[in-house]
């Protein structure tokens, strides 16, 4: 989201910010609502309208769907093809964060590489702005649990050889393959639903604590796109246009200027790519280009990459005051658990400014804004 | 790639953790296979949480059947992450009442989790098949176990 408030706006209430997205979006480990849980008549809703279901239940306007991939759900979502199970993980998980790498996070715009690309955008240096970080949830686990183990059968129906039985899977045509996107879409609309849940939290927390009206706030949505998953697309294979199934795993969607799945208003620059870093360095807004498009079916990197594993992690954060570290760089970070923190540090990632430049200069997206944390949020 | 740790996280070798860049893994052993099953739920906790900080208020049965034993073996451990997602329980101690045929049945025990009492460490995604190992190896029963985190 960009914002109508520059850093200064914040500056002073950034505390007090952090403090209150912390209090109104639900996160930590087994993040549930107490104020609702989704009935299954309910759960169908949203399987299949997806952001649409939230915008209609009062979160968030309806023209936010414009900017959001797909305008918040993806065609073909059966809620018939999710199980009980599934449905069960998710109820009480719709409108939270969950933990790991998922996060909220305010920061401004530090740095402009391409004035006409942020022109279009709408960013500006200084400006602030919001990034979310979530998807499916414990909903998303089970339809892939549940699958895998359809997968399995599947693979030794259709004679594939494993590498790794995590590797299963089937022909998308197939039987099992129809029905795994079928759950899949359920899954990735309840993803929708959730980003847009806690795009209108986030909005409500802004004017209460700034005591701005959204006019004066203007907290809108550059753009809503999802990472690891699978869709199907047109492109060009050995000279001939073909529609394909494109499964986009640590990568994400960057769709050329002119493409007619990106909205109009960023027709000519391309599809705006969001790369999150660490909570402690910063994340950049790029967008797609032609080449990715010609040489990666449309998809770039979709973050920085970790470099440690958690337990690595905590043992370099052991004995360092990570959130004061934070706190003196100018970023509050507020977690519902406190090794959240220790395996987030910015030592646990790969450069996100390295990552970017790679994606950049190889020319599969291009560098539009460099964004630099104020706040963060973590499950 | 996989870097064993190789430390000790249980009394005893029951379980040792394997550190992976974006997940985590267990190597289990047991006597039997009962004491493998038993062990792989108690390391599968202790990643989550402190199990000593778990009371043992509540008992769960719990049936699990698989065409094999590795498979037994992530249906069981997704069946404690179920459990643990959907209602919030925390386990510390299982008994396998029956394991035959591919068919497990056991009682686990532990309580719901309290903000102000239990730590969360880790929050488990899934069970994976991702190097999944379950064997015999010189008298003794070992299992190999990836999280997606």
């Amino acid at each position: 989201m960009r914002s109508g408030l520059s850093r200064k706006d914040i500056s002073g209430s950034i505390k007090e910010l952090v403090g209150a997205l912390f209090r109104n979006i639900p996160s930590g480990v087994g993040s549930r609502r107490k104020d609702f849980t989704l009935n299954r008549e309910e759960g169908r809703k949203v399987f299949k309208k997806g952001a649409r279901w939230a915008i209609e239940n009062g979160y968030g306007f309806a023209v936010d769907l414009e900017h959001i991939e797909e305008k918040g759900a993806i065609e073909g979502a059966d809620p018939g093809a999710v199980s009980e199970r599934a449905v069960e993980r998710g109820r009480s998980q719709l409108g939270t964060l969950g933990s790991g790498n998922h996060f909220v996070e305010v920061g401004y715009v530090a740095e402009v590489y391409d004035g006409k690309l942020a022109d279009a955008l709408r960013l500006n240096e200084g400006q602030v702005t919001v990034i979310v970080h979530t998807g499916s949830r414990g909903l998303g686990h089970q339809v892939c649990d549940d699958y895998i183990k359809v997968m399995l059968q599947a693979a030794a129906k259709y004679g594939i050889e494993l590498p790794d039985r995590q590797l299963c899977c089937a022909p998308i045509g197939s039987d099992e393959g129809k029905r795994y996107w079928a759950a899949m879409a359920c899954a990735a609309n309840f993803a929708f639903a959730n980003r847009q849940m806690i795009t209108h939290w986030v909005r409500e927390t802004f004017e209460r604590v700034m005591g701005m009206g959204p006019k004066r706030l203007q907290l809108n949505l550059i753009y809503d796109v999802c990472h690891n998953i699978a869709k199907f697309e047109d492109h060009e294979v050995n000279g001939h246009r073909r529609r394909i199934c494109v499964h986009r795993k640590g990568a994400t969607r960057a769709f050329p200027p002119h493409h007619a799945e990106i909205p109009e208003d960023y027709r000519d620059i391309g599809q705006p790519v969001l790369i999150p870093g660490d909570m402690g360095r910063c994340s950049y807004v790029m967008v797609g280009t032609e080449k990715a498009f010609s040489e990666t079916f449309g998809s770039t990197c979709h973050g920085a990459g970790r470099v440690m594993s958690r337990h690595q992690a905590k043992r370099v954060a052991k004995g360092r005051a990570i959130v004061r570290e934070l706190e003196d760089k100018g970023i509050f970070v507020r977690s519902a658990g406190k090794a959240t923190i220790a395996e987030e540090i910015s030592d646990a990632y790969k450069d996100v400014t390295e990552v970017v430049n790679v994606v950049h200069n190889a020319g599969i997206s291009r560098k539009v804004a460099k964004l630099v944390p104020m706040g963060v949020i973590k499950g | 790639m996989l870097e064993d740790r190789g430390n000790l996280l249980g009394r005893g070798k029951k379980f040792r953790l394997l550190d992976h860049t974006a997940d985590v893994g267990i190597i289990v052993y047991g006597g039997d296979l009962e004491e493998l099953f038993s062990n792989a739920g108690e390391a599968f906790f202790e990643i989550i949480t402190d199990l000593q900080g778990i009371r043992e208020s509540t008992e769960r049965t719990i049936r699990v059947e698989s065409p094999n034993l590795e498979d037994l073996m992530v249906n069981w451990l997704g069946e404690l992450l179920y459990l643990h997602d959907v209602d919030g329980l925390l386990f510390r101690t299982f008994s396998i009442d029956e394991l035959r045929d591919g068919s497990l049945k056991a009682r686990a025990r532990g309580e719901v989790f309290q903000e102000e009492r239990h730590v969360i460490k880790t929050e488990i995604k899934a069970v994976t098949y991702h190097q999944i190992q379950v064997k015999k190896e010189k008298g003794r029963w070992k299992a190999r176990i990836i999280f997606d985190l």
